[in-house]
């Protein structure tokens, strides 16, 4: 396996392990797991209608962030940083 | 100093603002034109993607979107910016590691066809022009109800601006406004909803106050508060579902790949410098996004039970529980002007009952000697601009809502229209018909093709072929599916082959369209639909609106079934892609 591959292999993963948190908080938690989760209370949002909209969203930056940050560290590892 | 006065110096002080900025940044190179010159620092041009990305459709109809339909708006707000993740995740980094200007120029190059190329020109420009519709409108409403002259006036009022800053300062001028235009928009925004949450819940900050205690001494919860007045007066509880869980899921997912996939929000990460400042800037661009859309639930939720506190004024049933007609406030008075909001006194008492058809609820309100729900029309694109109104808030808020309404519209239309020409001047003038013209004469080609779009979507904005939230959802799903799988294949997959993409992406936009015209008639014509557009006639139960999701997977399953039987991806192609997977040694941009 060259350098290259190896790379394109965690990226993959950690995208892969980045989409399942995305698509749990907000398909799972904001749309299939609503009604349930809707018997928690968050001060005074219903936890359901919450991720659905406001956490899911800040969920979602969070990802990117940490996304890039971590590319940024596998650029640096495998020698693959842009000049 | 009348409300007018107010709005004429706002909104003009902000479009000095806009042509100054057009006007220093004027673009000398094709680069500076397409793409910047490559040099926009990720966290401005994530600001300038946010404003690009936040239409009037963002700005003015979300909220009251939300405030009507409650749990189920979700679909809008978590689609609308998921789909970032997949970009930051799927395309933004890589296709600016592939270093050129068009979202087409990458289809071309990576499935080695000037057809595919082609293709690709047809599906951005379907979409990005059914999307410049709805702007288009959206300019001519704003320009229109602000300035108090007709809509086709407020229309060229809208063109003509446009036409000064995206045509002389192309994607560099554009950036640099949009930067300003979101400072506009977004300060127009939330300062409103500070006021209106502070003086409902004592909490300053709109995410939160949306989850606060509200201070009127009740001890109640605001979300609590308006279930029980929506569940009071026959609707359905606020945070309850209504839809199917599967309709949501499929919007949603509809509405995520779509985003992701539309030309003038991936060519925005084509003008930062380098592969990692791609990803942060869709980060930033996202917090941008947030800011507003984490707001809009809360302006929704509070303009509800403003409007329904305003009306029911005690116990629902009493004999004065309702707002006597003559007592209304101004605001009221002001939006029936427009007949947006309409009023019919059905029982003849000269109070306004406002209730929903709950079936059990419409005997009692009999009992009460109702006859009907009085509030014939409420429309919901005026929650937002009533806002500020209701709150009693002083006038230069009123008119910078105005005027970030107007920065909302104008940025988006900018930005479609440049995706549009430089797909016209670069992909396929310069490429396919016209291969020795210079620079300069590429320039003035894709200077001409933005003044013909401008055209072209203002004479659609006029005649508009359906409503605006239908042309924009055909848009999301002409886009979903056709344009997002056949980039991620692109980059993803080292299998799918030119005769895959075309078959592919053909399958995808023919499949949505063919859906959204059963139910909506063909081209938008009313009354050539074959299928009443209801939920009992869709096809599983799908919505038009989400079909998007449906084409996409259609098209990825189309275009590895072809490439399995067709010719094997070519060498020197498996070795671009593995060159567009590293970041490094991706210098700056070339346009050849």
């Amino acid at each position: 396996m060259t350098n290259g591959e190896a790379y394109w292999n965690k990226n993959l993963k950690l995208m892969i392990g980045c989409l399942i948190v995305w698509f749990i908080v907000s398909f799972g938690f904001g749309i299939l797991l609503v009604g349930p989760l809707n018997n928690i209370s968050l001060g005074g949002y219903p936890l359901g209608f919450w991720f659905a909209q406001q956490g899911s969203m800040y969920v979602f930056v969070c990802l990117i962030f940490f996304y890039a940050n971590t590319m940024s560290k596998y650029d640096r590892e495998f020698d693959l940083e842009e000049e | 100093m009348t409300l007018r006065a107010t709005t004429f110096i706002v909104v003009g002080l902000t479009f000095a603002i806009y042509i100054t900025i057009a006007i220093m940044a004027r673009a000398k190179s094709t680069s500076d034109f397409y793409v910047a010159g490559k040099g926009v620092h990720p966290v401005l041009n994530g600001m300038a993607t946010a404003a690009d990305w936040m239409s009037a459709a963002s700005f003015i109809s979300m909220a009251g979107l939300i405030a009507f339909m409650g749990y189920d708006a979700c679909a809008y707000l978590m689609g609308w910016t998921g789909g970032y993740v997949l970009l930051a995740m799927c395309l933004a980094p890589y296709l600016r590691k592939f270093g050129k200007f068009t979202v087409p120029e990458f289809i071309g190059d990576r499935y080695y066809s000037h057809a595919a190329r082609l293709v690709a020109v047809l599906c951005l420009i379907t979409c990005s022009i059914t999307y410049v519709i709805g702007q288009m409108k959206g300019i001519g409403v704003a320009f229109s109800r602000f300035l108090e002259v007709e809509f086709s006036t407020g229309l060229f009022c809208g063109m003509g601006i446009v036409f000064i800053y995206a045509v002389l300062g192309g994607m560099k001028g554009i950036t640099y406004t949009q930067i300003a235009q979101y400072c506009v928009l977004i300060f127009a925004y939330t300062v409103p909803a500070i006021f209106i949450g502070f003086q409902m819940t004592g909490n300053p900050v709109p995410q939160l106050a949306l989850g606060s205690e509200l201070s009127d001494g009740s001890g109640m919860y605001l979300l609590e508060k308006l279930n029980t007045i929506c569940v009071d007066l026959g609707f359905a509880a606020y945070t309850a579902q209504k839809w199917s869980t599967w309709n949501v899921f499929l919007l949603t997912f509809s509405l995520m790949v779509g985003t992701a996939g539309l030309p003038h929000v991936i060519i925005r990460f084509f003008t930062v410098p380098k592969v990692r400042d791609a990803r942060f800037s869709t980060g930033w661009a996202l917090v941008f996004i947030s800011i507003l859309y984490t707001t809009a639930p809360a302006v929704g939720a509070m303009a509800r039970t403003n409007l329904m506190n305003t009306i029911q004024i005690g116990p629902v049933g009493s004999p004065t529980g309702n707002l006597l007609y003559a007592d209304r406030p101004s605001w009221f008075t002001n939006w029936e002007k427009t007949g947006l909001l309409v009023w019919e006194d059905k029982n003849h008492d000269g109070r306004i009952q406002y209730y929903g058809k709950n079936k059990e609820f419409a005997k009692k309100a009999e009992s009460f000697g109702w006859k009907g729900n009085e509030m014939i029309k409420v429309d919901r694109d005026i929650m937002v601009l009533a806002n500020p109104e209701i709150a009693n808030l002083p006038f230069w808020v009123i008119a910078l809502v105005a005027a970030g309404g107007i920065a909302a519209a104008l940025s988006t239309a900018a930005g479609l229209l440049l995706a549009i020409s430089s797909s016209i001047s670069h992909d396929v003038l310069k490429s396919v018909f016209m291969k020795h013209i210079d620079e300069k004469q590429e320039l003035l080609a894709s200077r001409i093709a933005m003044a013909v779009a401008i055209c072209v979507a203002g004479w659609l904005g006029l005649n508009p072929p359906g409503f605006a939230a239908q042309v924009v959802a055909l848009a999301f799903g002409l886009a979903a599916s056709s344009i997002f799988p056949v980039l991620m294949m692109g980059i993803f997959s080292k299998k799918v082959n030119r005769a895959g993409a075309i078959a592919g992406m053909l399958t995808g936009i023919g499949s949505t369209l063919l859906y959204i015209f059963l139910y909506n008639g063909w081209f938008f014509i009313k009354g050539t639909a074959p299928f009443a557009n209801t939920a009992e006639n869709w096809f599983l139960g799908i919505n038009p609106q989400s079909f998007g999701a449906v084409g996409a997977i259609l098209n990825f399953v189309v275009a590895f079934a072809v490439s399995s039987m067709t010719e094997p991806v070519p060498e020197h192609i498996q070795h671009l892609v593995e060159d567009i997977r590293i970041p490094k040694g991706a210098g700056a941009a070339t346009g050849h």
